[in-house]
This record gives C-alpha cells, sequence and structure tokens, in this order.
C-alpha cells in the first residue's frame, strides 16, 4: 500500500480491491454494538479544509474517530496571504504538531500533491480543486460493488459538469482500472479539453447512452467555479441532461442512479429519481464511512517505516 | 503457519499470503511432526475433550481464527456431530484490529469475523487457532470478541502449542505440545487453505 492517496489515477488494480475489501471489513463494524475499533489509538489525524465541506470533513471524522484517532479539525478560509505560502506555513504547523496523517481540501489543484513533500505524515486528498476526490470514487466503485455484485465489465455513464468535476475525473480513472467501460455525457462546453486521452467515450446525448447503462452518476453543476456562461438557462440544462422520471424509465430495471452531493434537486436531478429506490444517494454516504475507515487503517495500521 | 526469525519481537501471525508458502528463504530443514492421519486423530480427541468439559456441547459456539483456525474449528464441529449427533455453533473472529503489534510490521490484511445467528452472549465460546505462540493474537482476539457481547465463559483451542507465551494465556484443548526453540518455526498445512494436511517445524539456516 501507498504512503499517500493523493489521486486513483496512480491507484494499482491490487490497491484499490484491497481498499474496497478492507471497507467491506469497516462495514460490518456498524452492525456491532461497539462501533468503535482500538487500531488507530494514538495516533492524530488532522482535518485540513481550505474550503467548505460538511460531508466529507464530518465523514472522515467519523471515520478516524471509529478506529480511534485523535482528530483535529483544522478550518481555513478567505486566507488573504498567497495560497503556496500559506500552505506552507500550515504544512509547518502540523509538522510541529506530529500529525501522523492529514486529510487535506484546497481549492487549488495539486494542493495535497506539495503538501506531501512537506509533511512526514501520509496526506489524504479529500478534494483539489478540479483535480481530484479520490475518496469520493472508491466509495462510489463500493457502492455499485455492493449493489450489483461486480464492476468490471459495467458500463457507467457520468453526466453533467465533467469541466468542474474532481469526482468525474476520480471515477474515471478509478473505474477505468477496476475493469468499467466509461462514458461521459455533458454539454460540449463543460466538456474538458484533454479528455480524448481519458478511458472514455464521451457522448452529448444523454438519451442514447441512458438505455445501455448499468451505472448513472449524476454530478452537481457547479455554479460556483464557473466564471463564463456555458449553457443558456437552467431550465434547457435539465431539459438536455437532467435525470427525470422518464429517463429513469429509459434505464434497465437494474441501473443504479448516484450522485455524489450536495444535489441540485430540478436542476440535474428530479426530485422523485433522487429518492427513488434505484437511487444510492444516502447509501454513498454510509459507505463513505467505511471507505475513508479502509483508507486510513491502510494508510496508518502499520509500521511508519518505509522500505 | 510459518514464525518469523529470531531477534524480531515474536508476532505469532504472519500475514496469510506468507504462512502459506514453503519454507522460508535461505537454507534449512523441515521436520514433519505431524502427519494428516495424526492430525485426523488429534482434532477426534480435542472434540470428545470439548464434549466431556462442555457438558455435551451445550450453548457452545467455535470461533475460528482466520486464516487457519477457520478449518480447524468447521472440522471440530464436524466431528462433534459425528460423534454425539450435537450441532454447535462455528464462525470466525478476526482479530487484527485490536492488536497491541501493528505498528510493527507492514499492515496486515483483514480477514473476514462472521458469528453464528444467535451471537455469543451467554454461550460458551471456544476460540480456536492453529499454533499457540506468543498468546497476543489470543489477547486481540479476547478483546475483538467484546466488541459482540458477553460469552458466559470463554476457551481456548490450538492444534499446537509451541511454547515462549509472552502473555499469561493458556490453552484448554491442546492438540500436541510441542517445544520448540525461537530460531525454529511451525508450519501448519491444511487441505482447506494449502495443498495437504501436515505440521512441521522448519530451522531456518540449520548451517549457521
Amino acid at each position: 500500500m501507498m504512503r499517500h492517496l493523493l489521486s486513483t489515477r496512480d491507484l494499482s488494480l491490487d490497491d484499490a480491491l484491497l481498499v474496497l475489501d478492507t471497507a467491506e471489513y469497516m462495514a460490518t463494524v456498524a452492525d456491532r454494538s461497539v462501533k468503535k475499533l482500538p487500531t488507530l489509538r494514538g495516533r492524530t489525524v488532522v482535518n485540513l479544509f481550505f474550503e467548505d465541506s460538511t460531508r466529507t470533513r464530518t465523514s472522515f471524522e467519523l471515520a478516524a474517530k471509529r478506529l480511534s484517532a485523535d482528530v483535529i479539525n483544522f478550518s481555513v478560509r478567505g486566507s488573504s496571504v498567497s495560497k503556496g505560502e500559506s500552505l506552507k506555513d500550515t504544512a509547518q504547523t502540523l509538522e510541529a504538531m506530529g500529525a501522523d496523517a492529514v486529510v487535506c481540501r484546497h481549492p487549488a489543484s495539486g494542493a495535497p500533491h506539495r503538501l506531501a513533500a512537506w509533511v512526514r505524515g501520509s496526506v489524504l486528498n479529500a478534494g483539489d480543486g478540479i483535480h481530484e476526490h479520490p475518496t469520493q470514487a472508491l466509495l462510489d466503485a463500493f457502492t455499485i460493488r455492493r449493489r450489483l455484485g461486480r464492476i468490471e465489465g459495467l458500463s457507467v455513464t457520468i453526466v453533467g459538469d465533467v469541466l468542474h468535476s474532481r469526482v468525474a475525473r476520480s471515477n474515471v480513472w478509478l473505474l477505468s482500472t477496476l475493469g468499467a467501460a466509461v462514458t461521459v455525457v455533458a454539454p460540449p462546453t463543460l466538456v474538458p479539453v484533454g479528455v480524448e486521452q481519458w478511458p472514455v467515450t464521451v457522448s452529448y446525448d444523454l438519451d442514447a447512452v441512458l438505455p445501455g447503462s448499468d451505472v448513472v452518476m449524476m454530478l452537481r453543476v457547479q455554479r460556483e467555479r464557473m466564471t463564463a456562461a456555458f449553457f443558456p438557462t437552467e431550465r434547457e440544462y435539465a431539459r438536455r441532461y437532467g435525470l427525470d422520471a422518464d429517463r429513469l424509465a429509459a434505464m434497465p430495471l437494474s441501473a443504479l442512479v448516484m450522485h455524489p452531493g450536495p444535489m441540485v434537486r430540478g436542476m440535474e436531478i428530479a426530485s422523485d429519481v433522487a429518492d427513488s429506490t434505484r437511487s444510492t444517494v444516502v447509501e454513498q454516504v454510509a459507505n463513505g464511512v467505511s471507505v475513508r475507515m479502509a483508507v486510513l487503517y491502510l494508510l496508518l495500521g502499520g509500521t511508519r517505516e518505509v522500505p | 503457519m510459518t514464525t518469523p526469525a529470531p531477534g524480531r519481537p515474536t508476532p505469532d501471525r504472519p500475514t496469510p499470503g506468507t504462512s502459506g508458502s514453503g519454507t522460508p528463504g535461505g537454507p534449512g530443514t523441515a521436520r514433519t511432526v505431524l502427519s494428516g492421519a495424526d492430525i485426523g486423530r488429534v482434532l477426534t480427541r480435542m472434540a470428545h475433550q470439548i464434549l466431556e468439559k462442555t457438558a455435551g456441547g451445550n450453548g457452545v459456539v467455535l470461533l475460528g481464527i482466520p486464516t487457519r483456525g477457520v478449518p480447524l474449528a468447521r472440522r471440530l464441529a464436524d466431528r462433534v456431530r459425528a460423534v454425539e449427533g450435537v450441532e454447535l455453533g462455528v464462525g470466525s473472529l478476526d482479530p487484527t484490529m485490536h492488536r497491541d503489534d501493528l505498528q510493527l510490521r507492514a499492515v496486515r490484511p483483514l480477514a473476514v469475523t462472521d458469528l453464528p445467528d444467535g451471537g455469543i452472549d451467554g454461550r460458551t465460546v471456544i476460540l480456536v487457532d492453529d499454533v499457540l505462540f506468543s498468546g497476543r493474537t489470543v489477547r486481540a482476539a479476547l478483546d475483538a470478541l467484546a466488541q459482540f457481547g458477553r460469552p458466559r465463559v470463554v476457551q481456548l483451542a490450538v492444534l499446537v502449542d509451541r511454547g515462549h507465551r509472552e502473555l499469561p494465556i493458556r490453552a484448554d484443548y491442546v492438540g500436541k505440545n510441542m517445544p520448540t526453540s525461537r530460531q525454529e518455526a511451525v508450519a501448519v498445512r491444511l487441505t482447506e487453505t494449502d495443498d495437504r494436511d501436515a505440521v512441521m517445524i522448519l530451522s531456518e539456516g540449520a548451517g549457521r
């Protein structure tokens, strides 16, 4: 197992499967009368969030606490210092505190990579700019495997604001490593430059892709990252790329609807679709804790010596 | 099961991947101590002892410690059924997350914990493992057990007791007492996990 979890792109098939298998074990802990394991007693995990997040931060916090680690929440927002400088200062502070792991979310792509060079502990990328969000992809893969029994050979369609989505990028790399065939569907303005180098098929027509999809993953339209007009109106976006009841009916009966949250109901996903039994939105949150426990165990559960 | 070289802090449970492989590296000798037929006889005797000591196996749950304790627990339950027609609960208990020596070696993969229906509250739990060495695995298993409930009694059954305890732990049922030196390793092979049934003593670097 590696020392940091920075992206799913450099995760081998064996490592990815090890995380998913370990997460299966962690999922059973939630059913026990005592939901706490002593495994990471005495270890310190720092949640370093330069961007707002409730879901991911609490998920990491709960995961670390279930493994008996000490958790410190370090929120930094709107710093006037230039980003690089403030990150390095923070890294030095964390280093002095003796953090064993740093869970980092940052608006700048690549920030966790920089951090990894400055601290001795493990760095877990909890989302960096529009680059990657590896634990989200791992929990999505875990959810798919639990519901459908496998990932290899499945057709997974990722729909929406691919351009600004770190979730999409992490899922593309992970799911193709795990043997799924990934299609991304988006308006042409929201398809990133360089997509031809991704292991994906690109489509602009959602209705054409839905009948052949085993999993449909909807992405949030990230208004806060949009610096230009990428589509005419919200109504038009919802009509062409939103998942409503009619489109749900066009999908195979066993196909799953996923969303990393937070959802914009009525925009990329209709409310009744989000609440349907085929939607895994709530499961994804529960599975997130199991997957993050698995990653923390695999990064911190063994010897610190680098072989 | 192979146990590591001298001078190490003697963890008694190598990762499943390595314990299933053959002789550890370097020149050494492998001496078979129990053959397949011997293991069969030993397990039959242990099954009788379990019935005797638990007054007919009433309320007994056998929990195997992965990797090789799990098939051993199943075999003991099969023998108890053959002898008296009593059905014991069988399951597995992975103590890895409760070990006190996790930081001493590379991260360990986790195995399945699977308790029989009805749980362990008020039952007689018999932990089953292949080799009893330092006792640290059993200590971790006792902690892991507390997560699932409160058994009335906890006992320990091992195929081989090789000595060198580091904790005040002893087995209630012992297949074979096998005095060893720390330089030696005890390897258990079972058909369920390996190619055959055997217990061997491996002397590492016998020429030294």
